[in-house]
């Protein structure tokens, strides 16, 4: 049929588009993370992998999985009262607030983390505030703690819209049919308002987990000596030792964790009831 | 008369700038099928939801066996409601749905599976504990979402339009089925609906509503025979609604003729609405009646024709709603006579 | 109760603003230092406007994400039509090609184009060619294509299917039918994408710094540049007014969005009591 082909027909740049600059990129990076250069020329090894496995690399990954995972369980447990409230009837202007927290989202993200120096150094706005009250300072800056801080900051907003936007959908007949039943608030919200709202926290979880693991900026400009993260790791390999085949297999290990845990929450959230960003 | 179980006192509540209940008086005896019907936008939903906690009257006072329960927040109430859109939890299978409130009470697991069980038997879906509730056509949700109100043994049960999801013949259906449990059980029913039908076959009151007052108490009977206003004669059933003018006692003036009726006590000259039912409108050969027409539609309705009836006499048109077993040409003329029981007539 | 959830909202908001606000009051801070307050200036701002590094930097920036949207735009929708006549086989497996720059970490797409990039260079190298303004440019194209898709196929899936059909029936052309009947109706779909791309683009800091060179700098690739030094006022300043100039369009967006939404409330709390 002339007509379905027509529509076809459209796809095609798109296809050549996406085999130059997804797939072949892609092989590149699987090619280079599995040879290593001998006498000028690249030849098949497993090295990079081997190397990757090393005790000192495994402490990069891990530290990044352990920083991810802590930033996540901050923006669950600072994010969900934020979309809870936000979505609860008390407030008239509902949307104006939500806008609030995703405003700070439209400046540059090095920027705002740049600004968490001035406030975090130690004779920063947060120390002499400290000392003003006649608090102890604290000597945040260049630590794990520090970096924690930035991606809760950055990404706080990826865990509130989702779980807003599911809270906000559920039939407030159901809230009522719970009440109507016997259950007081504390029943309400554990019973019915939680498990409903597990699509949001999944996508929240997502959504925060995944830029969280592989950022390098965050660690960069707030983290210290021992707050290199795989992003770190890569951006050296590529821009400064120049081992691009050890950068490679990183990279590959990267991906490989980030496709496999977004495989697994898009399939504990199978109806995509999750209301993500994208 | 029963026991007064619910009593409401001068409710008003309003809504920004919009009045939707006006010192509604109403009092709920224990045991009977009350209804609250009328049309869309009447205040019927907004009673319901006072009486189940939902809203706070802006006046007035809501007492429950005779003390107010107006600052008794929904779940400690001992009121039940049944959801317009069943409001079924979606996380849960219908058994759990069906435990739900006893879970709330802490009630020991093997007494709650017998009583949810139970319930299955009662509206018919013995079997369909582990299903899920998205799972289930309308008339079952319908029936989970009364399960899981009656287990909690409620002293009453509030439905807001519970039927009016389902399709014609499941209503039917439906009204036998709520009107059978409710006399088994002995629950107090308060159920809103905006069909008068639904209302006149099931209920043991009806209270007519609109914009935000109750217009007629009463047994549906009575409301039929002897509606008290336009208002509630247009609503229940069909009706010829005129204007007339009671020059005395037991006579009336309308269509340019005059009647005899059964009322008296108005004032001489009184201007009030006059209303006949279709099938109190005897239909007779032309010129033997006490008015004249021609009949402009005939339509077979199975018991009887309906017919349309253009009628002048002088400057006065009216069209007349007419049921008759007999059967009349379309175009023809035909005499219509009305007897003095089936006038009614109300002040304006 | 009530309270204590506007405090909480409030001590949520504060944290999200305070850098930003630190940032602005910077912008006016005479002296160079970012911890130190040396007096109040405008003179960042005026002095902003003769710095031709910042100026071409924002230049780059604002040019990247206006082409590389334009041509996601074009490319994206012509994709999307493609994608939605096919059967389910094709279109999972394109589906799956769309997905990978959305999903796949933007380090990894930075460091894979820059392999790309490398070995082309390579192949070609009598070209001479190197990283700048092409390879940024076409590296932005690429993550932006996915997100103009993704929002026009949700538009294209709710069409009717007879439409297309129906224009063919009726004489016209195939590229005529297209933009008689397909495209006005999937529009709000390629805009919203083509608004999505541009915001990612004016937003991406991590793919530009691996694919551009030879001193073509976006502000991201600037700022990140000068963090070690110390970030210049004049970029505090350019961000503040770039900051409200997107406040304020959001704000007039936001506006009109919501009294459209209050209106339709309003109608739906009336429907029934």
């Amino acid at each position: 049929m002339l007509k379905g082909s027509a529509k076809r027909a459209a796809v095609a740049p798109y296809v050549i588009w996406s085999a130059l600059f997804v797939i072949i990129p892609i092989l590149l990076v699987i090619y280079y993370s599995l040879t290593m250069e001998t006498d000028g020329k690249l030849v098949f090894s497993w090295a990079n992998y081997a190397r990757a496995f090393q005790p000192t690399y495994i402490d990069v990954m891990l530290r990044s999985g352990r920083l991810a995972l802590i930033s996540t369980a901050a923006c669950l447990l600072i994010g969900y009262p934020v979309a809870y409230i936000m979505a609860s009837r008390e407030f008239e202007n509902r949307s104006f607030l939500l806008f609030l927290f995703l405003v700070p989202m439209w400046m540059n993200f090095l920027l705002r983390t740049y600004s968490w120096l001035a406030l975090l150094e130690n004779n920063g706005i947060l120390n002499t505030f400290l000392s003003g009250i006649g608090l102890p300072k604290l000597a945040l800056l260049y630590t794990n703690k520090a970096v924690v801080l930035g991606m809760v900051y950055n990404f706080l907003p990826f865990m509130i819209l989702p779980i807003y936007t599911v809270l906000k959908k559920m039939d407030h007949s159901l809230i009522e049919a719970a009440q109507d039943l016997g259950a007081d608030s504390r029943n309400v919200f554990f019973r019915l308002v939680l498990p409903l709202s597990t699509p949001g926290v999944i996508s929240g979880i997502t959504m925060v987990f995944m830029p969280a693991v592989t950022t390098f900026i965050i660690s960069d400009l707030l983290g210290g000596s021992k707050s290199m993260l795989i992003g770190n790791l890569i951006e050296q390999q590529f821009m400064k030792v120049s081992d691009w085949n050890f950068g490679s297999a990183m990279s590959m290990i990267l991906m490989g964790v980030v496709l496999v845990l977004f495989t697994v929450f898009t399939m504990v959230d199978k109806d995509g009831e999750g209301g993500a960003l994208y | 008369m029963g026991e007064r179980l619910i009593d409401l006192i001068d409710v008003c509540k309003v809504f920004g700038q919009t009045t939707v209940l006006n010192h509604i008086n109403l009092f709920i005896v224990k045991n009977k099928f009350l209804t609250l019907l009328g049309p869309s936008g009447c205040g019927k939903t907004t009673t319901l939801r006072i009486i189940g906690g939902f809203e706070t009257p802006t006046a007035g006072d809501l007492l429950f066996e005779g003390k107010s329960i107006l600052n008794l927040p929904p779940h400690k109430r001992k009121v039940n409601t049944v959801f317009q859109r069943y409001a079924l939890f979606p996380n849960m299978n219908v058994a759990d749905n069906i435990a739900f409130g006893l879970r709330i009470k802490k009630v020991k697991a093997d007494v709650i599976n017998g009583k949810v069980n139970e319930m299955l038997r009662l509206v018919n879906l013995r079997g369909f504990g582990k299903r899920p509730v998205a799972s289930l056509s309308g008339g079952q949700q319908q029936r989970v979402a009364i399960a899981r109100a009656l287990v909690n043994e409620p002293e009453v049960l509030l439905l807001d339009e519970p039927l009016g999801a389902l399709d014609l013949k499941l209503r039917k259906e439906m009204q036998i089925e709520l009107k059978n449990m409710q006399q088994k059980l002995g629950i107090t029913f308060v159920y809103v609906t905006h069909d008068q039908e639904e209302a006149l076959t099931m209920s043991d009151t009806v209270a007519v509503m609109n914009a935000g007052e109750i217009q007629q108490i009463g047994a549906p009977e009575d409301i039929y025979n002897e509606p008290k206003n336009a208002f509630v004669a247009n609503f229940i059933g069909e009706s010829n609604i005129l204007g007339g003018v009671m020059p005395e006692d037991y006579r009336v003036v309308f269509a340019g003729n005059t009647f005899e009726c059964v009322d008296r006590g108005f004032e001489k000259d009184e201007e009030v609405d006059v209303v006949i039912r279709p099938e109190d409108v005897r239909i007779v050969e032309s010129g033997k009646g006490q008015l004249t027409g021609i009949v402009r539609t005939v339509i077979f309705k199975g018991v009887h024709y309906e017919m349309l009836i253009d009628m002048k006499n002088g400057d006065f048109e009216f069209l007349w709603k007419a049921h008759s077993t007999v059967m009349s040409e379309k175009g023809s003329a035909v005499g219509m006579v009305i007897a003095p029981d089936l006038i009614h007539v109300m002040r304006k | 109760m009530k309270h204590l959830k506007r405090a909480y909202l409030a001590l949520m908001i504060v944290f999200m603003y305070a850098p930003i606000i630190v940032l602005m009051v910077f912008s006016f801070n005479r002296s160079k230092s970012r911890a130190n307050w040396g007096g109040f200036t405008l003179g960042w701002y005026s002095e902003l406007f003769k710095d031709p590094k910042i100026l071409s930097a924002l230049y780059t920036t604002l040019s990247v994400a206006v082409l590389s949207a334009l041509i996601a735009a074009v490319l994206g929708t012509a994709a999307a039509v493609g994608i939605d006549s096919m059967k389910s086989r094709g279109r999972r497996i394109m589906m799956t090609v769309t997905n990978i720059p959305v999903v796949n970490p933007d380090i990894v797409m930075g460091v894979s184009l820059m392999l790309l990039y490398i070995f082309l260079f390579n192949a070609f190298s009598f070209l001479r060619l190197q990283l700048g303004y092409a390879t940024l440019l076409l590296a932005h194209v690429s993550f932006n294509v996915p997100y103009v898709i993704l929002s026009v196929l949700p538009k294209l899936r709710r069409m009717d299917d007879h439409l297309f059909e129906a224009a063919l029936d009726l004489g016209a052309p195939p590229f005529k039918s297209f933009y008689k009947v397909i495209l006005p109706e999937i529009m709000p779909g390629v805009v919203t994408g083509a608004m999505l791309a541009f915001t990612m683009s004016v937003d991406d800091f991590v793919v530009s710094f691996f694919t551009t060179g030879a001193g073509v700098e976006n502000l991201s690739v600037l700022i990140y540049s000068m963090a070690r030094r110390g970030i210049n006022p004049k970029i505090n300043a350019l961000s503040t007014l770039m900051f409200a100039f997107v406040l304020i369009l959001l704000y007039l967006i936001n506006r009109s969005d919501t009294s459209k939404q209050r209106k339709g409330e309003r109608e739906l709390n009336e429907a029934d009591y």
